[in-house]
């Protein structure tokens, strides 16, 4: 059986990858039946290996950056279409054998597993720009010398890790776009794979090294809860997915950034039904909600619709009509949209908990009178799916108003948006369809607000040259006070 | 060469072997139950027990299968008191110990003792090797100590050698505080405090052996180079303990260093591992309860009167047998696989032991 190996950072045991005898087996999502197995690591191996960081980051650190990004180029080139080391009896792995095995152990579509392996092509192969974004603008060779003279200003920045650590999800790889960028900055990771989903975190690791990384710029670790709290623990920076329970401990943890639920939303304030015929508002929210299979932290689960609008409900409806069009397909049909449940128990627990917060009243499910056989959760081809799923609720406060699932859910509720705004929940993304200049002003100003979209821009539409919940950058480097004599 | 269809003679000694110990366990099982069911010599517990029985121990037990007309002992009896009601009658006015098993919900479950820790770790330190766990040589004993056996049992075990033993206590009751918390960072200056003190006893004294949890050994190792610091053998036992830990052990943290795995706990004594053979590099690891004092069967968790077959599956059924301490068929919280007798151990043995599967998303374990 196809063994995925621990990559050690070229330490421990030198550069070859490690066979553990800790072994967990992926099974397939439709027929359980092993698609491969994956060496677990021990927490004391991680321990034990984080302590050579500062090893690992010499070695990166004598490539330049300008090395590095041609690095990042070629791997981009490598990932979409190279036949990449994969299993440790030298097993390879083609991008159409990728596509497959990750479908075949997360649930989610092939074809939305192209669209993700495009999203990371473009961030190997635009690390310039992407880098650009993060920093600014600032030239890579400031980190090369450590001070750099810019417009008759000396500035330079300290890095503040020996290595990223990254706790990783299974739910979509479109997340690791967000961590690749920490090789072109010098700073070599330490992954911990979400056990559903290896494969596209150790298909990064192998471009990079196919293109010319050092052995000693990433590490994969795939193991325990309890090693995972070793990366967070030894890591000098740390990047946690994760749900509210998991990132809870570490919330006041400057050295890790959390990324915890999205809470995302759409803001439509009454002034967008005049600006915008609904068919446009609604092709902005559907994306906002379905994209990716609604799989993602940016995927909206609310939208706030302003009273004064008086459209609220008959929005919702509509938005209903247009989800339920979501059909759940087979995982290689070219249409497919909504990923599957590998345990069926999951997606009947998510459906039941909707269901009894419906039953308490205050809320309403839009998108059954659509549905074709009236329930939300089905099954194609031998796998579970949860329906896209429209529920208008009374109150902003109504648990399921509240409520953010792996699959295209979304609440939508009217609000008195002047009033209101103040209190908006934490939220990653949140689009806001207004030209009134006051809201979208004391919108620029909102500390609940992550990222923010102004106009018809959905909330799963990513610029890869703005900062994505904490700016990745500053996550890894300090300007400091530097001063140096003629 | 043996023709194939004749027997091959170390199979039947060891199937021999095997016959002998069943033997010898059948007749263990008669002797503690005419002990512990005697009026003269029983337990409180016990006779008071028995009075609800239509049936008397001493008459219709007979051997070790015999012990499932008692039903599965219950780990509840042993949380509260009154302890006293454990003594034998026949132990009467000797001094008594009582040692509690983790503790991290309610009430922990307590065991009196009497003399079973030096004869259990007596018994084990004959399976230790001179030349690596030196007679004469001083202990360091670095995991939980208070309330628990291990804090004299390993102080005996280096007394027992010739040896003196230093201690350092971990407190696992305040790590399952900390873990369950979320209060990692207070986990990891308390995992750094205990680690310190361990270090500095380690530079002040000659110290040739270590007792350990697979956890602050790697915590240790992070700090130290054991071999330079001249430890020669480790006695390493805890719920992190895999063939993976095993080998990591052997290949990284110690190499060269004996390293001896172990199971044990307060209700039964102290399991043996069957020998590590570097020819063979087998990091496997299986156990072998110290019968006849205690019997480990793997058995059905749908039908416990069921003993699985070797190499599948099953819980752990606890049976310990001594004077001081009568427990029949205990279905502990571990599952393991069902190992063949070895002609080192020639009864059953329990390989990959961990956490039985329905527990493991509730229990925290491997915390130290």
């Amino acid at each position: 059986m196809l063994h995925l190996p621990i990559l050690r950072g070229g330490v421990g045991q030198g550069d070859a990858p490690y066979r553990s005898l800790n072994v967990e087996v992926l099974p397939h999502v439709v027929t359980g039946k092993p698609v491969a197995e994956v060496s677990q690591a021990n927490p004391g191996l991680i321990a034990r290996d984080l302590a050579r960081s500062a090893e690992r980051r010499r070695v990166l650190e004598g490539l330049s950056g300008r090395e590095l990004l041609a690095i990042c180029g070629r791997a981009a080139k490598l990932f979409v279409e190279g036949e990449l080391p994969c299993g440790i009896d030298g097993e390879r792995q083609s991008p159409a054998d990728y596509v497959r095995q990750l479908s075949s152990t997360t649930g989610m579509p092939e074809a939305l597993c192209r669209a993700n392996m495009a999203k990371l092509e473009f961030v190997f192969a635009e690390m310039e720009r992407v880098l650009a974004g993060l920093s600014r603008g600032l030239d890579p060779e400031a980190l090369d010398r450590g001070f750099i003279e810019e417009d008759g200003r000396t500035v330079s920045y300290l890095a503040q890790a020996d290595s990223l650590g990254i706790i990783l999800p299974s739910n979509s790889p479109g997340v690791h776009s967000l961590w690749l960028p920490s090789i072109a900055l010098k700073t070599p990771v330490t992954l911990k794979p979400g056990s559903r989903e290896p494969w596209t975190p150790l298909r990064a690791c192998q471009a990079f090294l196919a293109a010319g990384c050092p052995p000693e710029a990433v590490a994969f670790y795939p193991t325990s809860h309890s090693g995972g709290a070793e990366i967070l623990l030894g890591c000098g920076r740390s990047m946690l997915f994760g749900d509210q329970h998991t990132v809870r401990p570490w919330k006041n943890d400057h050295r890790v950034q959390l990324h915890g639920p999205g809470w995302s939303k759409v803001l439509l304030a009454a002034d967008a039904f005049s600006a915008h015929d609904e068919g446009a508002i609604l092709d902005v929210v559907a994306e906002s909600v379905a994209s990716n299979g609604g799989r993602s932290c940016v995927n909206a689960s609310g939208v706030w619709v302003d009273r004064a609008a008086a459209r609220g409900r008959e929005f919702a409806a509509a938005l209903a009509e247009r989800l339920a069009g979501i059909e759940a397909r087979p995982l290689d049909h070219p249409q497919a949209a909504l990923a599957g449940f590998g345990d069926r128990r999951v997606a009947e627990a998510m459906s039941r908990m909707v269901d009894q917060h419906l039953a308490t009243g205050g809320a309403e499910d839009l998108t059954a009178r659509y549905r074709p056989v009236g329930d939300r959760l089905v099954e194609v081809d031998g796998l579970t799916y949860l329906l896209p799923t429209v529920v208008w609720c009374d109150d902003r406060n109504h648990p399921l108003a509240q409520t953010e699932l792996l699959f295209p859910f979304v609440s939508v509720v009217e609000v008195d948006l002047q009033s209101d705004l103040d209190d908006l929940p934490p939220s990653l993304v949140v689009s806001a369809l207004t030209d009134d200049a006051n809201l979208r002003r004391r919108l620029l100003g909102h500390r609940s607000v992550e990222r923010l979209n102004l106009g018809s821009i959905p909330t799963s539409r990513v610029s890869w040259d703005q900062p994505h919940e904490g700016n990745l950058f500053g996550h890894l480097y300090r300007q400091r006070s530097f001063q140096a004599s003629a | 060469m043996i023709a194939a269809d004749a027997p091959n003679p170390k199979t039947a000694d060891l199937e021999a072997a095997a016959a002998e110990a069943r033997d010898r366990l059948d007749a263990h099982v008669r002797e503690m139950v005419a002990w512990h069911f005697d009026e003269a010599t029983g337990s409180p517990f016990w006779l008071e027990w028995a009075h609800g029985l239509d049936f008397d121990p001493k008459d219709e037990i007979g051997g070790y299968a015999d012990l499932v007309h008692l039903g599965h002992f219950q780990d509840e009896w042993l949380r509260g008191g009154p302890v006293r009601r454990w003594v034998p009658k026949g132990l009467a006015g000797q001094p008594i110990s009582v040692f509690e098993t983790g503790g991290t919900t309610g009430v922990p479950k307590s065991r009196v003792n009497i003399e079973d820790f030096r004869i259990d770790y007596e018994q084990f330190s004959d399976s230790l090797s001179d030349e690596t766990f030196p007679r004469g040589g001083d202990w360091l004993m670095l995991g939980p100590t208070g309330p628990r056996r291990l804090r004299l049992a390993i102080e005996h075990l280096a007394q027992h050698r010739g040896g003196v033993c230093f201690f350092v206590d971990l407190d696992p009751r305040w790590v399952n505080r900390l873990v369950g918390d979320g209060r990692l960072r207070e986990l990891e200056a308390y995992k750094d405090h205990v680690i310190s003190q361990a270090l500095t006893v380690l530079r002040a004294h000659d110290i040739r052996c270590l007792f350990t949890t697979p956890k602050l050994l790697e915590a240790l190792c992070q700090k130290i180079d054991l071999v330079k610091a001249g430890i020669q053998g480790i006695f390493c036992g805890g719920t992190e303990m895999n063939a993976q830990f095993h080998r990591f052990a052997r290949e990284e943290l110690v190499p060269g260093v004996d390293f001896v795995p172990t199971y044990g706990n307060t209700l039964m004594g102290l399991a043996h591992s069957r020998p590590f053979d570097p020819a063979v590099g087998d990091y496997s690891i299986v156990y072998y309860p110290p019968q006849p004092r205690a019997v480990i069967e793997l058995v059905d968790p749908d039908d416990t009167t069921r003993t699985v077959g070797y190499g599948e599956t099953g819980r752990v059924m606890l049976t310990t047998l001594t004077r001081e301490f009568f427990m029949p068929r205990f279905l502990e919280r571990d599952e393991a696989e069902r190992a063949e007798p070895i002609p080192l151990y020639p009864w059953d043995g329990v390989s990959d032991l961990r956490l039985w599967a329905p527990l493991r998303e509730t229990v925290s374990v491997g915390v130290y």
